[in-house]
């Protein structure tokens, strides 16, 4: 850092107190940190993207504990930056009684709807982009098991699972999809030991293509799947280079995306409630050079199928959020 | 022998130490291209400068000043609890249920019922250890530091799956009723002129853990049970010399100081969230070991070791925000103060027990 | 490091007067903040002799000791050995300065075997073998010159205490030690180890060895030494020939005043059983029986002994009746019986029943260091209503205003009622159990060690403490390892071994030679000892 971050430190400081505004945008990153070689990550990129091809500069923090979510949300709105943009759900709370407090500040959550009206609210349809490496799976698997690690146990890693299991079914309807939860607390998201012993345990049960959707944890689920063989599917970043040619494809879910779109429109950010799915290449399946070889033409041709479905309404993937079930497991 | 006067043991190395680990931690600040001097009154500035500051930076040590108080109570038993953390969870769980039993009329009402209820649940979950230890020996060490898990485990299990509203991706309970709003700063001292800051957390439980204080000194220093729980402490075998029952003060002491853990609660959970959130305690129960060690156990030094470490939590959070110092730098300079304060103790102490003594010889020759 | 000794070689040399002194002491001064530990100290020690240090605790012996041994530096001073001044800064420079030194509390690995700690700290290289292996031929050697046998082989766990401080002496040979420091080497041994070992302590002096041997026993060192030093208060104040001084005038240089070494009293008139004790049984946590069935009965106005080398069942016989350890069997408490199970009792009802207990250890049980005298003037009686200011809260200035008031009556010094039990002087601790336990006009005392530690000074207003309480008609069960002790205060004294009970002797008939062989088991009822001197 130069000495010229320091004194814009120092004047920021300084703007706290007197409450000059400025009208740079800020990211607040969620508890895990923001080089997770996921969510957060994907939502740093998309900044720096931003900062990168406007030479604009923005602020960030990571937070360290719950209390401070509300506290960072209201001390960046009360130093006039905007918009600002939150990375995970569990701001939600926060942000609606601090998008009350400051009406002319422009507020983007990601993951979560938050009903306000200077909050733009972005979802990402992962049961869609599930869907699609679901179907991969069902090609890639040469018998009819196959399986999916997740982080902690709540309704939006289901949601991830029961698309995956649909689109494994679309093709496999008699197959078998393992489920696994790594925990039910925030430790979840971190525990690549225990992604490694449930990928161990599932190969066991005779699982042939793993999916990950489980942040830090999903790093020793592919290192997993990469030494026992097996393929495996990265999920929100593009993973396919962690351990090339294990991989089959990543879920990835276009976080940077939606924060390098809040940061361009700036101040004028367009709120309401937006959905990113595969008709607007929110989510997807990951195709580069080093998955190149595991993708047969006849997969190919099955996922490019489903999009085209999915995207026209003939398929309609079910949300498990939506009511907390799911038809295919 | 009188080394040292005991205002130098109860000032005078405490402040060297911080002063110490101020030094140390403007050192690594420096060594990452920041200005220590900058960062240092970003900190004080954060966590005093506003009201808003202040608040937070009481709300926190509100939550240590529990939490410590509870570390104290059993270390007088001689008994290391270091279960703060899940006995503050599980008081938080019965905050929780007290809270969303019925539609409380009033504060009032729902203060007292939300404490025994957050008494009742933290004493809940130290006395199984407890029960263990006076009764089978197992190492309460061992068996309170399970706890914290099998705490968390079960406060999981109830999030994800009992207490969870219908639908939402949040893992925390439904928002308590308006009527169980613990009044804020701002609410509290409006009527007397004085402004604070009305979207800062800290509140009335502040003053229950002042009155815990309090209380924590007449228990401790002019009871009988006290009395006896600072005897089974110093030595187990001339407390059943004098008839004391060694298995009932060790299932006692921890009764209490689960209950001072689970009382946390009332702040972060009732005064601040105002719903149970999962891992609410955040490293509190931790941080009251710290706090104990740093306060020598007594109410006194506990109240100003927690109103350190609330200003060590709010200030590094301001310098997180203002400074671009990643959080992970915040935590060394938490962990240089509590290095210093509390385990580097003696570092200090000795050259300054030197020091008394020479100037002692100086005076008497 | 070579391990032959030089014993051989030294037998010839016989001691001249003309030798460099083995070891002297010039000016020594240590000060610990205020308090002058040692004062100007000087000692010449001639080789092949041996000299006695006494003195009462905190004269400084022990910190003269360590100075010896390294583990403190003196403020001045310098020490000399064979003539050359030497500086010592640890234990290690003690060694090879030939310096070995016999701990009170011995510094042995239980689980380890003899010959493995004999080596401890003295290896010769990384493998454990020949180390070995030479420690074994040496020790072969020095246990036939000195009688220090000891079965190498064996744990140092299933030693006996003799034994152990046998493998202590070993150590310091075994490292070439020429000059040979005991502290209280008799304070855990029966009285035929006690003289087993002064027969290896001659046996040494007569190979050429030098010994100090530190200690607050009259007797020992006038049946040993050669040449006594005297401390008092830090300072030197007296060094003698032996056989030109007396038991009575070593005690007054100790003391600085007169001392009666004999305890004056009345002949006991005993009155009705106070405690009436049936086939007692304890067995202890391990499930050893440790009192194994003991029948014996106090009565009022008299003084009951019981002696015994220390671990023979003394120690439960006074934490049974003092209501801390369970047992079975009768005891009768004024003709009423008491609960042994600890289901309805613990010390407190003990108390409520008029048993008052000064216990054997004070640091452990009697006395909590930590806390102030006014606090360990109730404790154990910190239930009493007159201690209560209300429901809720104890009457803490009350207590401290008894606490000042008996602490003038029994000459507690300093009277400070606000002061740390850890500051007070052992004399002065046991003077606060003591009043705490006779001020609540007990009809049983039970006293353990009673002058363990104690200074002669505060030994004498002990006694005569225990005296008067006996002669308001009140029943005293004394245990002492201390054989002088038990002969002058008892009216009947009892002999324990094994947890049984080996006879019952009257002071004026017996004598210590006889109390000791029963001590170590032996009864030989038909050969009476010689009278009591």
């Amino acid at each position: 850092m130069t000495l010229k971050t320091t004194f814009l430190g120092a004047a920021a400081a300084l703007a706290l107190t007197s409450g000059a505004a400025l009208a740079d945008p800020a990211i607040i990153f969620d508890l895990g940190g923001k080089f997770d070689k996921s969510f957060n990550e994907a939502a740093y990129n998309g900044a720096e993207r931003w900062a990168k091809e406007t030479g604009g500069s923005y602020r960030d923090v990571e937070l360290q504990s719950d209390a401070q979510r509300e506290q960072a949300l209201r001390r960046f709105a009360e130093s006039g930056f905007n918009p600002i943009v939150m990375a995970g759900f569990s701001f939600a709370t926060a942000l609606e009684t601090v998008a009350k407090d400051f009406p002319d500040t422009k507020f983007a959550i990601i993951d979560m709807v938050v009903d306000a009206p200077n909050v733009r609210s972005v979802v990402f349809n992962e049961h869609e982009g599930s869907y699609l490496v679901g179907i991969a799976a069902a090609y890639a698997a040469k018998g009819d098991t196959v399986s999916f690690v997740g982080g902690m146990d709540i309704p939006l890693i289901s949601k991830f699972a029961c698309g995956y299991a649909q689109g494994f079914k679309a093709v496999k309807p008699e197959g078998k999809v393992i489920v696994n939860m790594t925990g039910t607390t925030p430790s979840a998201w971190n525990d690549p030991v225990k992604g490694g012993e449930l990928t161990r345990a599932q190969i066991a049960d005779g699982s042939e293509v793993v999916f990950a959707a489980a942040g830090g944890t999903g790093l020793g689920v592919l290192q997993t799947a990469a030494d026992e063989g097996i393929l495996s599917i990265g999920v929100d970043s593009n993973q396919n280079y962690l351990q090339p040619g294990s991989v089959l494809t990543s879920m990835v879910k276009r976080v940077d995306n939606a924060v390098y779109d809040a940061f361009m429109q700036g101040e004028n950010l367009e709120t309401g409630f937006f959905a990113m799915g595969l008709a607007n290449d929110g989510v997807g399946a990951a195709m580069d050079e080093y998955n190149a070889a595991l993708i047969t033409p006849e997969m190919k041709a099955a996922m490019d199928d489903a999009t085209a479905k999915i995207i026209s309404g003939e398929v309609v993937v079910h949300d498990y959020m939506s009511d907390e079930s799911c038809p295919a497991y | 022998m009188n080394k040292m006067p005991k205002w130098a043991d109860a000032v005078l190395i405490p402040l060297i130490s911080i002063l110490l680990a101020f030094f140390f931690s403007g050192l690594v600040i420096w060594a990452i291209g920041k200005d220590p001097v900058v960062a240092i009154k970003t900190m004080v500035q954060g966590a005093f400068g506003s009201t808003s500051g202040i608040s937070y930076t009481l709300y926190y040590a509100t939550n240590f000043i529990f939490t410590g108080l509870a570390v104290a109570v059993a270390y007088h038993a001689r008994l290391f609890n270091i279960g703060g953390e899940g006995q503050a969870m599980l008081g938080g769980l019965g905050v929780t249920l007290v809270c969303l039993a019925i539609p409380w009329p009033h504060w009032t009402l729902a203060l007292p019922a939300a404490m025994i209820g957050g008494a009742l649940f933290g004493a809940g979950w130290a006395f199984i250890p407890a029960w263990l230890q006076a009764k089978r020996g197992s190492h309460i060490v061992i068996t309170t530091i399970m706890f914290n898990y099998i705490g968390a485990a079960l406060l999981g299990y109830l999030l994800t799956k009992v207490l969870k509203v219908k639908g939402s991706m949040l893992t925390e309970s439904a928002r308590f009723p308006e009527g169980a709003h613990l009044p804020n700063f701002s609410e509290i001292f409006a009527p007397i002129g004085i402004n604070f800051s009305p979207n800062a957390p800290a509140n009335m439980a502040f003053f229950v853990a002042l009155l815990c204080t309090f209380a924590f000194w007449i228990l401790i220093w002019k009871t009988r049970l006290g009395y006896e729980i600072r005897a089974y402490g110093q030595s187990e075998t001339a407390a059943k010399y004098a008839g004391i029952a060694p298995a009932r003060i060790v299932i006692i002491a921890m009764l209490i100081s689960g209950a001072l853990a689970g009382l946390m609660a009332i702040n972060n959970v009732m005064g601040e969230a105002e719903r149970l959130i999962d891992n609410a305690v955040e490293g509190a129960g931790f941080i009251g070991i710290a706090v104990a060690l740093m306060g020598r156990n007594h109410p006194i030094g506990i109240l100003l070791a927690s109103i350190l470490f609330g200003f060590l939590y709010q200030g590094g959070a301001e310098l997180s925000f203002w400074e671009s110092i990643p959080r992970e730098l915040v935590v060394v300079i938490q962990a240089l103060v509590i290095m210093f304060t509390g385990a580097l103790d003696n570092m200090v102490r000795m050259p300054l027990e030197k020091l008394f003594v020479a100037l002692n010889r100086k005076k008497e020759a | 490091m070579s391990v032959q000794t030089d014993t051989g070689r030294q037998a010839t040399a016989a001691p001249t007067a003309s030798a460099a002194p083995a070891i002297e002491l010039r000016g020594i001064s240590k000060a610990f903040g205020p308090v002058q530990a040692n004062k100007d100290i000087s000692i010449s020690v001639a080789k092949g002799s041996i000299h006695g240090i006494i003195g009462e605790n905190g004269a400084g012996k022990s910190t003269l000791m360590s100075i010896l041994y390294g583990f403190y530096k003196a403020d001045a001073g310098h020490i000399l050995i064979n003539g050359q001044e030497v500086h010592i800064a640890d234990s290690q420079e003690a060694i090879s300065a030939g310096i070995g030194m016999v701990f009170q509390h011995f510094k042995l690995v239980e689980n380890f075997t003899v010959l493995e700690n004999v080596i401890l700290g003295a290896e010769d290289g990384g493998l454990l073998k020949p180390s070995l292996a030479k420690a074994r031929k040496l020790l072969k050697q020095l246990s036939d010159e000195y009688e220090l046998s000891v079965d190498p082989d064996a744990l140092i766990e299933d030693l006996s205490v003799g034994h152990q401080q046998r493998v202590e002496i070993l150590k310091a040979l075994y490292r070439q030690a020429d000059i040979l420091i005991l502290d209280e080497p008799t304070g855990v041994l029966t009285p035929a180890e006690a003289d087993h070992l002064f027969r290896i302590l001659k046996g040494l002096k007569e190979q050429g060895k030098t010994i100090i041997l530190i200690t607050h026993k009259l007797r020992e060192i006038m049946e040993i030494t050669d040449t006594v030093s005297v401390m008092r208060r830090g300072e030197m104040t007296a060094t003698v020939k032996t056989h030109e001084t007396s038991p009575e005038q070593l005690a007054e240089l100790m003391v600085g005043r007169k001392v009666l070494l004999r305890v004056d009293k009345k002949p006991a008139t005993p009155g009705k059983p106070v405690v009436e004790v049936e086939n007692l049984r304890v067995i202890d946590e391990q499930g050893v029986e440790r009192l194994k069935g003991i029948s014996l009965e106090v009565r009022e106005g008299e003084i009951l002994g019981i002696c015994g080398v220390a671990g023979n069942g003394q120690t439960e016989l006074l934490e049974v009746l003092g209501g801390y350890v369970n047992g079975t069997g009768t005891v009768r408490m004024n003709g009423e019986e008491i609960d042994l199970s600890g289901k309805h009792s613990n010390g407190q009802t003990r108390r409520a029943r008029g048993i008052a207990h000064v216990p054997e250890d004070r640091h452990d049980e009697g006395l909590i260091l930590e806390f102030q005298a006014w606090e360990n003037m109730v404790f154990g009686y910190h239930h009493a209503p007159e201690y209560q200011k209300n429901a809720l809260l104890m009457d803490n200035a009350g207590i401290k205003a008894m606490t000042q008031a008996s602490m003038d009556k029994f000459d507690v010094r300093p009277p400070n009622p606000k002061l740390e039990a850890k500051s007070f002087s052992g004399g002065n601790q046991q003077k606060i159990v003591l009043a705490r336990e006779i001020e609540r006009n007990p009809d049983l005392l039970l006293v353990g060690q009673p002058t363990r530690g104690v200074d002669i000074g505060a030994i004498e207003f002990i006694h005569q403490q225990i005296v008067a309480l006996r002669d308001e008609g009140k029943a005293i069960l004394l245990v002492s390892v201390e054989l002088d002790e038990i002969l002058s205060l008892s009216d009947r004294i009892v002999v324990m071994f094994d947890g049984q009970i080996m006879g019952e002797r009257l002071p004026a008939e017996t004598n210590e030679g006889e109390l000791g062989l029963m001590m170590a088991g032996i009864t030989d009822t038909n050969t009476n000892g010689e009278k009591a001197q």
